[in-house]
């Protein structure tokens, strides 16, 4: 019993105490490679710690850190959801669809154009169709998520080119004469100065956050993630929050594409190709386990300003396209070979102590 | 004792301790040439420890082994395996993705000299092992396809192929249907004829005593006993294991309630080998304040029977009532807040998140209680927790603390803790005291106790005799998959509730026809 109490302020020393250097350079390692990248491009550019600058760049880690919070769920739950990057291009299609070429109403031989909130309410329940197509793939026909949802990749890019006709809808802008004017607050607005893209991410944020830490689901999420059996038998809805986590991530796929057409004024079916996998590197490099049940919301977040303000410094720097590729794949493949020492290190202090209760 | 002649492996004086704790003192154990030797012990006497020592798996901490009455050190079990020794588990080492030649020689391919694989030696010899086998299973069909009893088939044909002299067999009926058991015992005179010699571990004593040759008893780390087999019969070999034979004190009796559960001929297939029933046609009542305890040995179906109460497995027919209510057809979330919770077997498995705190386990199967507008409320959680691990006794620093830095058994009262926050009917736990040390085990079924003298129903299942006699109000005796007994553990004694649970393991060919089942 003494052995016991033992292991207990052992583990408890671990999870709150513990401060030496390695460990902090270990847990907060993300935040240490996020001010490294940015006083390196500081130093190589006076125009790279700018406000107008650091604006710039952040606009486009939000669209990136929208989607790696969707991803966030799906990884947290031990799935993954390729199809993210699709549905972006179908989310910029639909708006492009119903704000430029209206819908026909059968019957009545007329053409309405539907108001810009409508647009934006009908993509995300698009968005959120999609992620429950992924979800009952995943629970009711029990396919591999990385199966299920490489197939929606295909599926939901081939239906975006179908609607589209492979072509670009140009101008967004929407028409007075039809009351669909304003599509370009949901991506170029502002408010206290900063783009809406942001404040969106900034809201999912909070929102996922809240979720994660605060309510059931979000417990339920974590104890599905660590152990799908124990969670099942503990009475916990697996089904129900799997197809719940996928549906969010489409909704922020979604948004995501509503963002990025609004931004451009112009919804492009090849939009979002290969974004995925920038979710994945995010919510990867912010310290989530792929197999699942550990990760939140501020080690994705970081992971997305790794990944933006590196590769947008990389720009700026004139560093070539093709160099930016292997330095991003390198930080990528460096920020999760030492998660997963960090995580060998946790593992045999805990079986140290494991051991000493014997069977 | 013995003739010298015809020992092929003698050991001698083995103990083992691992910490301090003893696992084997000073044991002699021999081997004859052809001939069936038969382990017999409770759960923990010391029968894995010493085939784990002969096998190579494990090394002795003191004491000798000889090979044809030459000295051997086991360094690994490939050494063992060079001696002609090898080791059957329960659970099966296939590869069910490969097919049965490719299985046989994994690991030990014959080479064809340009350096590929021989395929055509490998399917002859494989084709003439399934003879000499007398199983005709072709070298090319897949494992995963064979049934149960085929696919053991195949992992003796693979400790033939690797020419072992002496075959340890641990539990290897506890999965098997009647007549694959038949099969095997067919097999296992075959190999005696072929002077291959057999060391055999069941806890079906009758089963055991059919085929052995010799028997070897153990108990509390000791050998007990050891004598040819026309020299002994079933009491002898019970009474050497127990020790002593008396009946003991046992749970308080307490003011019996309503029925809480009752089970209407239940039948379950089982999920590993589906020619099987599980649970064959079983029916039983658990009131409020009783302590039931399901006793039985490995393969006796009460896993299944638990899981099916708890809902992780479909049953085939049959129906269960919770408080008069069909619950068979309820998801687990629903049977939990209808009052029925299980506490499983595999605690790692099927218990814990070890990721989560003490805390956070405790209250998953209960977070609903907690929500208001959505919103998880830490104040009633946090009272409710403190609460809980006062109850079940945890110690731990805070709720807050890791769930892997506790002990075992405090992981387990973590577990309970989790059922009892549901506010349940009846509570289910399978093996409630696997793994856990000494200390815990008591302070686990005094709760059980007190729990039951407020009202509770209580159903755990164990493999030990002790437990049933010292800690239930009714002893339910499963053996392959009904119930053989029901005894009052005041009045019976040990040696009664090993050989109920034994009662039906004689080899008799039971037809199983489902479609006859379930009509």
């Amino acid at each position: 019993m003494t052995r016991s109490a033992e292991t207990e302020t052992k583990g408890l020393a671990g999870r709150f105490q513990g401060l030496s250097l390695s460990k902090i350079l270990l847990e907060g390692r993300a935040f240490i490679a996020f001010l490294a990248i940015v006083a390196v491009f500081t130093w190589l550019s006076p125009n790279y710690l700018t406000l107008d600058n650091l604006v710039v760049m952040s606009r486009h880690v939000a669209l990136n850190a929208l989607l790696a919070l969707g991803m966030l769920l799906v990884i947290l739950k031990g799935g993954i959801d390729l199809s993210v990057g699709s549905t972006v291009g179908l989310g910029g299609v639909l708006a492009g669809f119903m704000l430029m070429q209206g819908v026909t109403v059968p019957g009545i031989d007329k053409v309405l154009y539907p108001k810009v909130w409508v647009v934006v309410v009908v993509t995300l329940l698009a968005g959120a169709f999609i992620g429950l197509i992924n979800g009952i793939l995943v629970t009711r026909f029990n396919v591999a998520p990385f199966i299920a949802t490489l197939g929606m990749l295909y599926v939901v890019r081939g239906v975006a080119l179908l609607i589209a006709h492979g072509e670009t809808y140009p101008d967004l802008q929407g028409k007075a004469v039809l009351g669909n004017t304003g599509f370009n607050v949901v991506g170029l607005g502002k408010f206290l100065g900063l783009p809406t893209g942001i404040w969106v991410m900034i809201v999912v944020a909070i929102a996922i956050s809240f979720l994660l830490r605060k309510t059931v689901f979000g417990r339920w999420l974590y104890a599905l993630g660590g152990n799908e059996r124990a969670a099942e038998l503990s009475g916990v809805p697996i089904h129900r929050v799997k197809r719940w986590v996928y549906v969010i991530s489409g909704v922020c796929a979604a948004a995501t594409g509503l963002i990025i057409a609004s931004e451009l004024t112009a919804g492009a079916p090849q939009t979002g190709q290969s974004f995925e996998l920038n979710a994945i590197a995010a919510v990867v490099i912010g310290g989530a386990a792929l197999s699942g049940g550990r990760g939140n919301v501020r080690g994705t977040l970081l992971g997305a300003f790794v990944i933006g303000f590196l590769s947008d410094g990389l720009v700026i720097v004139g560093v070539s396209d093709f160099w930016q590729m292997v330095i991003m794949g390198s930080v990528i493949i460096f920020a999760v070979a030492l998660d997963e020492s960090q995580q060998k290190a946790k593992k045999k202090n805990s079986s140290k102590s494991l051991g000493k209760v014997k069977k | 004792m013995f003739a010298e002649a015809g020992v092929i492996l003698r050991a001698s004086n083995i103990t083992k301790e691992f910490g301090a704790t003893v696992a084997l003192s000073s044991v002699n154990f021999e081997i004859f040439d052809g001939k069936v030797s038969a382990l017999f012990g409770e759960n923990g006497a010391g029968k894995s420890t010493l085939m784990k020592i002969l096998s190579g798996i494990e090394a002795p901490t003191s004491g000798t082994l000889e090979v044809n009455g030459e000295e051997v050190v086991f360094e690994s079990v490939n050494e063992a395996r060079a001696k002609g020794i090898a080791i059957i588990h329960q659970e099966l080492n296939l590869a069910p993705n490969l097919n049965v030649r490719d299985n046989i020689f994994l690991g030990q391919e014959i080479r064809s000299h340009l350096g590929g694989i021989d395929y055509s030696k490998e399917n002859e010899i494989t084709a003439e092992l399934m003879g000499r086998l007398e199983e005709p299973i072709s070298p090319m069909a897949l494992v995963g396809d064979l049934r149960l009893g085929q696919q053991q088939i195949v992992e003796i044909a693979r400790a033939l192929a690797a020419n072992a002299r002496i075959l340890i067999m641990d539990e290897p009926t506890s999965a098997l249907s009647s007549t694959e058991i038949e099969v095997l015992f067919k097999v296992i005179d075959d190999l005696k004829a072929h002077g291959v010699s057999i060391v055999y571990i069941s806890h079906h004593l009758e089963e055991a005593l059919h085929v052995a040759d010799t028997v070897t008893v153990l108990r509390d780390s000791k050998l007990i006993a050891t004598d040819e087999r026309k020299n002994v019969d079933l009491n002898w070999i019970v009474n050497k294991m127990i020790g002593h034979d008396s009946t003991e004190s046992s749970a308080s009796l307490n003011e019996l309630g309503d029925v809480v559960l009752e089970i209407r001929n239940l039948n379950i297939v089982d999920p590993s080998n589906p020619a099987r029933l599980s649970v064959e046609d079983l029916s039983l009542e658990v009131r409020q304040g009783e302590i039931v305890c399901l006793y039985g040995q490995m393969g006796a179906g009460r896993t299944e029977l638990l899981e099916t109460l708890a809902g992780r497995i479909k049953p085939l027919s049959g129906q269960i009532l919770l408080n008069g209510r069909d619950i068979a057809a309820l998801s687990i979330r629903d049977r939990i807040n209808g009052g029925l919770a299980l506490v499983p077997e595999d605690r790692q498995r099927d218990g814990l998140i070890r990721l989560l705190s003490v805390g956070e386990n405790l209250a998953l199967s209960n977070l609903s209680n907690y929500v208001k507008r959505f919103v998880l409320r830490d104040k009633a959680e946090i009272t409710d927790l403190k609460a809980a691990i006062s109850d079940v006794r945890v110690k731990t620093s805070s709720h807050k603390a890791l769930i892997t830095s506790l002990s075992g058994g405090n992981q387990q009262k973590v577990v309970i803790g989790k059922v009892l926050l549901t506010k349940p009917k009846i509570i289910v736990l399978d093996e409630p005291t696997r793994g856990i040390d000494v200390g815990a085990k008591a302070e686990i079924f005094s709760l059980l106790s007190i729990l039951a003298s407020s009202g509770l129903a209580v159903l755990f299942a164990t493999s030990e005799v002790s437990e049933a006699m010292t800690a239930s109000n009714r002893i339910v005796v499963m053996s392959k998959g009904s119930i053989s007994a029901q005894l009052d553990p005041q009045k019976t004694s040990r040696s009664d509730v090993i050989s109920a649970a034994d009662e039906k393991s004689t080899i008799r060919s039971k037809k199983l026809d489902l479609n006859g089942v379930s009509a």
